[in-house]
């Protein structure tokens, strides 16, 4: 190997560096002249950008950190940014304070304000559950229909968002118990069998004759205290209607067992806890149009 | 010697087992101690089995080595790319891989699982198998260190059974790509260090008078995967007995550290590392000369160089002081021709037989990773502009990004190079089979137009999702209809690697195949690539 002579390499007709490593030889080309242009315009597009933006560290005895000839500042801006939405949103969102929730409801401008507002909020903290647009799922109560099981009015469902249900920490919170029949022992499985057979009966389910009248008996004794001698609910417990074909945890047999062999007694937080009362009011308005507003 | 430091080790695996403040850091010294003495029955096996022959011989290359790297490579890709379809379908349908009584098998056990095994399983193993190839052959010598480079890969493998683990146990300090817990960073170290040894001692003992650019490439990727995993891995544990540790930086010093790590693990074990894999196997594949020196020369340095700078762009919009992201912005739109070098001068060395990429689909897949590498080395900078950055940020788009450099650049590059290494080590004439290339090329790129198309869809859209505003200044949409939006996007992207996976599973078979000497009657005729005679294992003769 020697690197004085010329070593040409034949397709191309450029010259080697005369090195070679497990047959491998390096060409001479220049470095390519578009190449090194662009990489130059970048760098004098960062030096730029460094004399016009924040760039250099506060070093002692500078203070600060330079702001550059821009002078801009994230923190500034952004401060900035909440503060006009702020003011977008004030006018507005002061009348909700004031104005009781009929009046919302009403007035054509506050109404929308609300529901932009409460679908806003509806997406990020109840949607989770509730589904998008109150849709329901398995467990959790479908607020788009008419079946409320605490209350379907505006100050109802605002109560409702405010202290939550059994949330424990919220003295004020809706509260009711159902016991377990079958895993407390109240009930035998037989028993709970034929209460089963006779709730599945009240919306018009096909069922064993014989089980659902010894479970009518049943059901008088242990549950029409709550859900009524007819089955129709309750809202003081939140007691759901039997009679509806509207199921919140599911609508078969097994469903229905585990219901009264475990109890649900599900929970909602209050929300009074985290947001603010104009949202809260907002959310109200919201649920309340979603199609079941009473 | 190797067996008398496994033994220390061994006593200190089976004292921190016996002192366990957690069960989890019982089982994990359990089975580093069954490891390692698992790894101690192997050595006096082979020793016994050994008789007259010299195991180190230096007029040998150490190429069984690099055997086993091949295989590790081919089953670690096979286990990261299987658990990453698995995570995808996991986004995709979250109530169909969802089991209550297995933890492990949670999406946030799982997706470093994924990480790990396909950066540093693979990669890791990739670039083991091929440094130990590429140091040889360029230097003429053998590897130094008799048996530590054995010690090396089984360190290596054993480093990532301790990570791998870990993760499906809940074992993570929670940093992204750096999860495993202080031991097994411990441990990595060791092994690292051996590896760098290992090396400069090649490099050391070479019989040529110039280092190769590959090589210069390797030893930035060792010297500075080094740095970066010691500095962020700082941290002091709770005990010795037990499995967590805290960090010694906090808040925002912690973060930009973290970035400083994660994205110089891209720089430095995704980039340099992988371009020194080109620098040897391109041009040994289409037996052509290199571009240009000095194209390598200023690509290089000012590629080390402007990396290291660009972490902070990771950190826009945060609590990072400004002046901070203004250099991480500015370095990173440095980069971006530094970066293109390496391609130009890959690329460039197919001048004078560009009919390869026509015959030879080996030397397509290696050129489109080029080709993959100059997109996400140019979408990288634009990422990193803040008004780009203030939209892409969170989204898909960053995982888009990722993909598309590795699975085109790293994921290509390294097939290439298995494709090579698996014919020359074992001498064989062809691969078994060329149209089985053909296939997994095909499947494999269809697979990453998939990924990255769907997922720059689906950023971008919930990018522009999140900041829409309504009338009256509230959010137009709630988080969770952006998730809903990207049902679609979710399902394409799943194909997308279901795709690859088949590829890499094709590869798998292909290589076995040529391994055992087989090879398939009734080649297409102008497919066979032998475009270079199989190397031989005795070292050349100095010129």
């Amino acid at each position: 190997m020697s690197e004085h002579n010329k070593d040409i390499d034949q397709p191309t007709g450029v010259e080697t560096t005369g090195h070679e490593w497990d047959g491998i030889k390096e060409l001479n080309n220049p470095l390519p002249r578009w190449w090194l242009y662009i990489w130059y315009a970048t760098i004098a597009f960062s030096i730029g950008y460094m004399v016009v933006m924040p760039a250099i560290p506060a070093l002692p005895g500078m203070g600060t950190n330079t702001r550059g000839l821009a002078g801009q500042s994230d923190r500034i801006a952004v401060a900035e940014q909440v503060e006009s939405l702020r003011t977008q949103r004030s006018a507005s969102g002061a009348a909700l304070l004031t104005a009781s929730l009929e009046e919302i409801e009403t007035d054509r401008e506050l109404q929308q304000f609300a529901m932009a507002s409460g679908e806003s909020a509806f997406g990020d903290n109840c949607a989770t559950c509730h589904g998008a647009g109150g849709r329901g799922a398995k467990g959790y109560p479908t607020l788009a229909d008419d079946a409320w099981l605490w209350s379907g009015t505006l100050e109802g469902i605002q109560y409702t968002l405010q202290h939550g249900i059994r949330h424990e920490e919220d003295p004020e919170t809706r509260f009711s118990l159902m016991p377990a029949f079958g895993r407390d022992r109240l009930l035998e499985r037989q028993e709970i069998d034929d209460v089963v057979n006779h709730v599945l009966s009240l919306s018009g389910r096909e069922v064993d004759e014989a089980a659902s009248s010894r479970g009518a008996e049943i059901f008088a004794a242990q549950c029409a205290s709550c859900h009524g001698a007819d089955g129709a609910g309750d809202r003081t417990f939140g007691a759901p209607n039997l009679t509806d074909d509207i199921w919140v945890f599911g609508s078969e047999y097994r469903d229905v067992y585990n219901s009264v062999y475990n109890a649900r007694n599900a929970h909602m937080p209050a929300w009074g806890e985290r947001l603010d009362e104009a949202t809260i009011k907002s959310l109200a308005v919201y649920v309340h149009s979603l199609g079941g507003g009473e | 010697m190797v067996s008398a430091f496994l033994c220390v080790f061994a006593v200190l695996a089976i004292l921190i087992a016996g002192n366990a403040a957690d069960h989890l850091m019982g089982v994990h010294a359990l089975l580093f101690f069954s490891a390692i003495i698992a790894w101690l029955v192997g050595i006096a096996l082979w020793a016994g089995k050994l008789g007259d022959r010299d195991p180190f011989d230096e007029t040998q290359y150490e190429d069984t080595l690099v055997k086993f790297g091949v295989a590790a490579s081919m089953f670690w890709s096979l286990a990261g790319l299987l658990v990453g379809v698995i995570i995808a379908c996991q986004l995709t349908w979250p109530n169909l891989f969802y089991f209550e009584e297995l933890g492990w098998t949670n999406f946030g056990r799982l997706r470093p699982l994924h990480t790990s095994a396909v950066i540093f399983a693979f990669g890791g193993n990739v670039l083991l198998a091929t440094s130990f190839h590429v140091v040889q052959r360029t230097t003429r010598a053998r590897l130094f260190g008799g048996m530590w480079p054995w010690f090396v890969f089984w360190g290596y493998q054993l480093f990532i059974v301790l990570a791998a683990t870990g993760y499906l146990m809940g074992i993570t300090q929670s940093k992204e790509y750096a999860e495993p817990e202080w031991y097994a960073d411990l441990w990595l170290t060791i092994v690292w260090v051996a590896y760098l040894i290992i090396f400069l001692g090649t490099l050391w003992k070479r019989k040529e008078p110039h280092i190769y650019v590959a090589n210069w490439f390797y030893l930035s990727f060792i010297v500075t995967i080094a740095m970066l995993h010691i500095v962020n891995n700082l941290s002091l544990p709770v005990s010795l007995g037990s499995a967590k540790s805290y960090q010694l930086f906090a808040g925002v010093q912690d973060a930009l550290t973290q970035w400083w790590y994660g994205h110089n693990a891209v720089g430095f074990f995704l980039t340099t590392g992988f371009l020194a894999i080109m620098y040897y196997y391109i041009p040994k594949r289409v037996d052509r000369p290199v571009y240009s020196y000095r194209l390598s020369i200023v690509h290089f340095w000012s590629l080390i160089f402007i990396y290291i700078w660009a972490g902070p762009h990771h950190l826009h919009y945060t609590a990072l002081p400004q002046w901070a992201q203004t250099l991480g912005m500015t370095f990173s739109i440095m980069l971006w021709m530094p970066s293109w070098g390496g391609m130009i001068n890959g690329v460039m060395t197919l001048s004078g037989a560009w009919d390869k990429l026509r015959t030879d689909p080996v030397v397509r897949m290696m050129v489109v990773s080029l080709a993959f590498y100059g997109m996400s080395t140019f979408e990288g900078p634009l990422m990193s502009v803040r008004a780009v950055n203030s939209l892409s940020h969170y989204t898909e788009w960053g995982i888009g990004h990722v993909h598309s450099g590795a699975l085109g650049w790293v994921g290509f590059i390294s097939f290439g190079a298995l494709y090579c290494l698996t014919q020359w080590l074992y001498k064989r004439k062809s691969l078994y089979s060329v149209a089985l290339v053909e296939w997994h090329f095909w499947l494999a790129t269809i697979g990453i137009v998939f990924y990255i198309v769907s997922m720059w869809f689906a950023g971008i859209m919930e990018g522009l999702m999140w900041r829409a505003y309504n009338d009256f200044g509230f959010l137009e949409y709630s988080f969770v209809e952006t998730v809903e939006a990207k049902h679609i996007s979710y399902i394409i992207r799943m194909v997308g690697g279901l795709l690859y996976l088949s590829g890499a599973m094709i590869m798998s078979y292909n290589l076995i195949r040529t391994a055992m000497g087989h090879e398939r009657i009734n080649q297409p005729a102008d497919a066979n690539p032998v475009s270079q005679p199989p190397a031989a294992a005795e070292l050349q003769p100095a010129e």
